[in-house]
């Protein structure tokens, strides 16, 4: 017994010895780097959402981020000052939407073939299985469709969100609420339960019952839910005058569908992720009405001129040229998502110019000095340690499905008023 | 919250219909099971390709309304359905369990593969809305719930009429009760076989695309539908297929009044708890059924 037992222990310290001597060979980063002249070619590591329920959000944001780099590499790369030409080429894998592949697939990217930069899946979740990958292989990762708080309160120095964080996503909504309807009181919160829906309404509840609002519902659906019959009828008993939740594209525009088929007796209803979604037009009139935050719309008014007043740089194409160009590649008007993955891809290269390298030290330490004003909006990143790389200087947009004389469907800027489109259709019809 | 009878009832009204449709989706899970003693693992990809099957119709022929696309979808799964029984299951018929199991286990692994392949995993909704009614004075219901309900009822009637009515159906009652003394009195029993695995795969299509007429869908919702047949199997009676449309009721029942009470993520741990409860007391479950 006690000769197995001693058997046990060495053989557990060989192992230990062994794994150690792995991490050490693993240590010596090798970088996918491939050089020729005085050409670099980076590798920029993610995964897409191919299959799975967070597919059509994670394709967009996807051609997003190629679109930049085959910009970039056919505007002939990034020249440094000592006549370094940077290009870029990209490694990706099919994450079928599950955190295992992620952290599977990330660790990949990371050992296998050598990234020299990561940008994020789609969605909090994922993101989050990539950043605890990123932080440990030391690699530079900007966030990019990922808005949860809690991924950069873990202490990380690696990742950097480009999203407004999801506290700051649906409080505006209240703020909207407030100013159309001041006598209205009673609000349900139905929300996907997921990490990034559950933490945007939380936020929001607390700033609700803040602003003096009675939450007279909240509770969370499972993230596959396709009946929300029981929740409809549990708005209706509870006499919510407005609804605020929602989660991801799928669910929220079904939701929305059957809010409508059901005749649902409320006045505001804000959701997030679907609406601000081209695809969503596609419910007809049960999108009429419906109010989104939106991390970027392509009427939003960001332009170098907005860049001079706040006193900060301005960097990349216009809000126009960006669009233009999405939609001469991919024949199709690009969603917040494409404009995050294009954002991404942006920020890198600002960062790279900015550190004048292509060493990841010291383009993390450009990241944590930036603070720029791009198409998609201001850029600034947290650099206290219990919240490194939070998004703090990006804000959300607010849009509205509205009808034109026509009855078309249009998509709407109501909030903030700065920055408006079309006035708040309310109540909803 | 305030309870009120209105409240009560829509939450009612809405589980029972649904009941209906799920009860006809487990129909053919328990109808394949009954006569030959076979699982269909392939039955939660059968229902999603229906789904699929009344998406591309309706798109392909131009239609503004599902049901055509509906009928015609239920039609070819019925040939469908033979022919997986001849391809995959009429080999291992008289095998142990296991050999089934697994083979209608690789077809469903087949047809995930190329459902991927081919559609992969955004979700597909059918444009098409009946509005909705109101019943007993306040109560919305949305008419193609309604509509769905009433052809599940409707199909499940004529099941009973197939099976206690015409030859046919007294051949499959044959097959079902002594597979070899159907042979000895000259009922051609493979191709009975073959005939109940399509009519269960048929079944199974129909809830589907009734299904998609309600709810949004992607390639991966049969096994969720799959796993419902699964219970409501066991609370009708496994084996027993006019059963299923009381055991679906009785989880529409379940899935309309729990959220009146609980969380809705509470519904599945009783479902489930009520599942694993019956089949240790009624192992055949609660109306009987073969043993």
């Amino acid at each position: 017994m006690k000769r197995g037992k001693g058997t046990l222990w060495l053989g557990l310290a060989l192992l230990l010895v062994l794994a150690l001597a792995l991490a050490a060979c693993g240590g010596k980063a090798e970088t996918g780097q491939q050089t020729e002249g005085n050409e670099v070619v980076l590798t920029i590591g993610y995964t897409e959402s191919q299959t799975g329920k967070y597919n059509v959000s994670s394709s967009r944001q996807v051609k997003g981020l190629q679109l930049w780099v085959k910009q970039i590499n056919e505007a002939g790369g990034i020249e440094l000052s000592d006549g370094t030409v940077i290009k870029f080429k990209t490694v990706s894998y099919d994450d079928e939407s599950s955190k295992d592949r992620v952290q599977e697939l990330y660790t990949r990217l990371a050992t296998e073939d050598n990234a020299d930069f990561l940008i994020s899946p789609y969605s909090s979740g994922l993101t989050a299985a990539a950043a605890v990958i990123a932080e440990q292989y030391g690699k530079v990762m900007i966030t990019t469709g990922a808005a949860s708080d809690s991924i950069y309160k873990k202490g990380y120095t690696q990742v950097f969100q480009i999203y407004t964080p999801a506290s700051r996503y649906l409080t505006g909504a209240v703020d909207i609420l407030q100013k159309a309807d001041p006598e209205l009181k009673k609000i349900a919160f139905v929300y996907e339960d997921s990490k990034f829906a559950t933490s945007v309404v939380t936020a929001a509840k607390d700033y609700a019952e803040s602003k003096g609002y009675e939450v007279v519902l909240f509770e969370g659906y499972a993230p596959d839910t396709t009946d929300f019959g029981p929740f409809i009828n549990k708005i209706v008993g509870s006499g919510a005058e407005a609804i605020l939740g929602g989660g991801h594209f799928q669910d929220g525009s079904t939701f929305a569908r059957q809010l409508h088929e059901e005749g649902v007796p409320v006045k505001f209803v804000a959701l997030l992720v679907a609406p601000p979604e081209p695809d969503f037009a596609e419910l007809g009139d049960a999108a009429v009405g419906i109010v989104g935050p939106s991390q970027w719309e392509p009427q939003a008014q960001y332009t170098p001129e907005a860049a001079q007043k706040l006193g900060i740089e301005w960097f990349g194409p216009t809000s126009k040229e960006f669009v233009d160009a999405y939609v001469a590649e991919y024949g199709e008007e690009p969603s917040y998502h494409s404009a995050g993955g294009y954002a991404a891809g942006l920020i890198l290269e600002k960062a790279i110019r900015a550190a004048d390298s292509t060493d990841p030290a010291k383009v993390k330490e450009a990241l944590d000095a930036m603070d720029v004003l791009i198409f998609f909006g201001r850029i600034k990143f947290e650099t206290a340690p219990e919240a490194h790389g939070l998004q703090i200087g990006h804000e959300m947009v607010y849009v509205q499905w509205q009808k034109d004389d026509q009855g078309n469907l249009k998509k709407e800027v109501v909030w903030p008023e700065a920055g408006a489109t079309a006035e708040l259709l309310y109540p909803k019809p | 919250m305030a309870l009120d009878w209105t409240t009560a009832l829509s939450f009612l009204i809405d589980g029972l219909m649904l009941g209906f449709v799920f009860g006809v989706a487990a129909m053919g899970l328990t109808l394949i099971w009954g006569v030959m003693d076979v699982i269909n693992l392939a039955h939660g990809p059968l229902i999603a390709l229906a789904m699929f099957g009344v998406y591309l119709i309706m798109n392909f022929l131009g239609l503004s309304n599902p049901y055509p696309a509906l009928l015609l979808t239920t039609l070819l799964a019925l040939p469908v359905g033979m022919g997986i029984y001849y391809l995959a299951v009429h080999r291992v018929i008289d095998a142990p369990h296991l050999s089934s199991l697994l083979a209608t286990y690789s077809v469903n692994m087949m047809l995930m593969g190329v459902m991927n392949a081919v559609f992969g995993g955004a979700p597909r909704n059918i444009d098409f809305s009946l509005g909705s009614i109101t019943l007993f004075g306040d109560i919305v219901v949305p008419t193609a719930r309604l509509v769905a309900a009433l052809a599940a009822v409707l199909i499940a009637a004529a099941l009973y009429f197939f099976l206690y009515r015409t030859r046919v159906g007294r051949y499959i009652r044959a097959v079902t009760d002594n597979r070899d003394a159907a042979e000895l009195v000259g009922v051609p029993s493979t191709t009975i076989l073959a005939l109940s695995f399509g009519l269960g795969v048929l079944l199974a299509a129909f809830a589907g695309g009734l299904i998609a007429t309600i709810f949004p869908f992607t390639i991966f919702d049969g096994g969720r539908y799959e796993l419902k047949s699964f219970v409501i199997g066991v609370l009708g009676g496994l084996g027993n297929p006019i059963g299923s449309l009381f055991g679906g009721l009785i989880l529409g029942v379940i899935e309309g009044l729990v959220p009146m009470f609980l969380e809705t993520s509470w519904t599945p741990v009783i479902e489930f708890g009520l599942f694993v409860f019956i089949l240790l007391v009624r192992p055949t479950g609660l109306f009987g059924g073969k043993s």
